[in-house]
């Protein structure tokens, strides 16, 4: 993968982006939370090998925190988009 | 070995022996050990000879040390920054040191020192610190300044001239590199001739529950019936930890490494840059190995990119401006399962039957003989020995992590 679609920029060298890890809502009421889905939330991932959901910031170029779906295992890009209120909706 | 050798070279007529069978599946082992690398061979070495727990298969989807073992830069050391890793990574340095004896196998382990540079006053810091709990711990390790980095390695840049000039280094003499490929047939040969039967070309396609516990591993080969099984994978093991319904704090990361073409003799020691996130020895057919930190987003693709080679190319010559006219010869990438606090995962799951020997970022390989031998003990003792305590999966679930980044991010 060495272009990345910046949804306010465009097609951009992956090098001007950092990456920002899977989405990962943060839970509804995290005082609420036991102990164990607390650190559950905090520390497991997913690791999807497949088409993953995932965070992007545009940090050499607009500033922009957007959402991509990529292939782990191929790297191929299928969509990147502005964040939506549902794109984090708590599961927890 | 040596007299085998001659006898060997002096007969012309039949080729060695086979260093390891290939054998019938059976429909049940008592362990079955998913991952025919570095650790789970070490691990299935260490059940037959120290346990005498000989019904164990290893189980390796392509061919074995074809993973993390046969990709790494062999680099082995145990100056580490927290007691529990540098007790851990020093037991495994010492089994190193006997390994070639007691696999009856030439591993080449050449222990020619290994300098981790410092460029900040911070990271002056943390070398000072580090080489404080190293010698807390027995283990030979110390602080020098330009003039001895320079004593020791003569083509480096000591003076003010690059941008980030060198203060000082660790110093950690029994660092040393190996014959990676070495330590996996060794373990894998004398495991075969322990009973333990080797499948090469086995995928795991799933993992047979009953009654919340791991009864079996479904292969493309058939079923197999297993009493405990230990995910030894690097890469894929949350993959694996996903059919038992285990969650692992895991994100998997590739890792670059690249060779030159050969040189003269001509570096002795192992640098590190942890600030320039480069690294460097001298293999012993002369190609400068040379790795930096993990690709900068996560992935299990094994591909290479220029941008690693830019980087690499551009830190080295900050360090070694000698290196201009070297040409890179061959570029590869390895899967790192990266953990949040830098150390690996090894021990017990909430899975009855299901033990994990993962996490291992970018120091599985020189911590495979500790692992194997640790775990083989653990599996047999029901009991996780206290060298492996640190590193269990429940360690996450009580907020109690082994901070090892400042000393294994980079410095390989």
């Amino acid at each position: 993968m060495l272009l990345l679609s910046c949804p306010n920029c465009g097609p951009r060298n992956v090098a001007e982006f950092r990456f920002g890890g899977e989405v990962h809502p943060r839970p509804a009421q995290p005082a609420h939370l036991s102990d164990a889905s607390w650190s559950d939330y905090l520390y497991m991932r997913a690791n999807t090998l497949g088409v993953q959901k995932e965070w992007w910031y545009h940090r050499a170029g607009c500033g922009l925190w957007f959402l991509a779906e990529r292939h782990t295992q191929t790297n191929e890009v299928t969509a990147t988009y502005r964040w939506q209120p549902a794109d984090t909706t708590p599961s927890i | 070995m040596s007299l085998k050798l001659l006898k060997q070279a002096l007969n012309t007529a039949a080729p060695l022996p086979r260093m390891w069978r290939a054998r019938e599946l059976k429909d049940h082992y008592d362990v079955v050990i998913i991952g025919g690398g570095a650790h789970g061979l070490a691990c299935a070495y260490y059940l037959a000879k120290d346990h005498g727990i000989t019904d164990v298969a290893v189980l390796e989807k392509s061919y074995i040390g074809s993973g993390g073992s046969g990709r790494n830069t062999t680099i082995i050391r145990s100056n580490y920054l927290t007691p529990e890793g540098v007790r851990f990574y020093d037991e495994s340095v010492k089994l190193y040191e006997e390994m070639a004896a007691e696999l009856d196998f030439n591993v080449m382990f050449s222990q020619r020192g290994h300098l981790t540079l410092a460029h900040t006053d911070a990271a002056v810091r943390t070398m000072r610190r580090r080489a404080e709990v190293n010698r807390l711990q027995g283990v030979d390790s110390r602080l020098i300044w330009p003039d001895e980095i320079k004593r020791l390695c003569p083509p480096i840049d000591i003076s003010d001239h690059p941008r980030y000039p060198i203060q000082a280094a660790l110093y950690h003499p029994p660092g040393g590199v190996i014959r990676h490929d070495a330590v996996v047939w060794g373990y894998a040969a004398q495991a075969d001739a322990g009973g333990v039967h080797l499948h090469q070309q086995t995928r795991v396609t799933g993992l047979q529950m009953e009654g919340g516990r791991v009864v079996g591993v479904e292969t493309h080969r058939g079923r197999i019936g297993a009493g405990i099984v230990l995910n030894a994978t690097a890469g894929w093991a949350t993959t694996i930890a996903d059919m038992a319904g285990v969650r692992l704090p895991i994100t998997t990361f590739p890792l670059q490494a690249c060779v030159t073409e050969p040189l003269k003799p001509f570096l002795d020691v192992i640098i590190v840059s942890g600030s320039l996130h480069v690294y460097v020895s001298q293999s012993d057919r002369g190609e400068l190995v040379m790795g930096a930190a993990v690709d900068p987003f996560a992935s299990y693709a094994l591909r290479g990119s220029l941008s690693f080679i830019e980087g690499i190319a551009g830190h080295m010559l900050e360090l070694f401006p000698s290196f201009a006219p070297a040409r890179i010869m061959r570029l590869w990438a390895g899967l790192c399962d990266m953990t949040p606090d830098y150390s690996p995962i090894m021990g017990f799951t909430p899975v009855e039957g299901f033990l994990v020997d993962v996490g291992w970022g970018t120091y599985g390989f020189k911590a495979a003989p500790v692992s194997g031998k640790r775990m083989a003990e653990l599996i047999a003792s029901g009991q996780t020995p206290d060298l492996l305590r640190p590193f269990r999966l429940s360690r996450f679930a009580e907020h109690d992590l082994v901070g090892e980044k400042g000393a294994a991010s980079v410095g390989h």
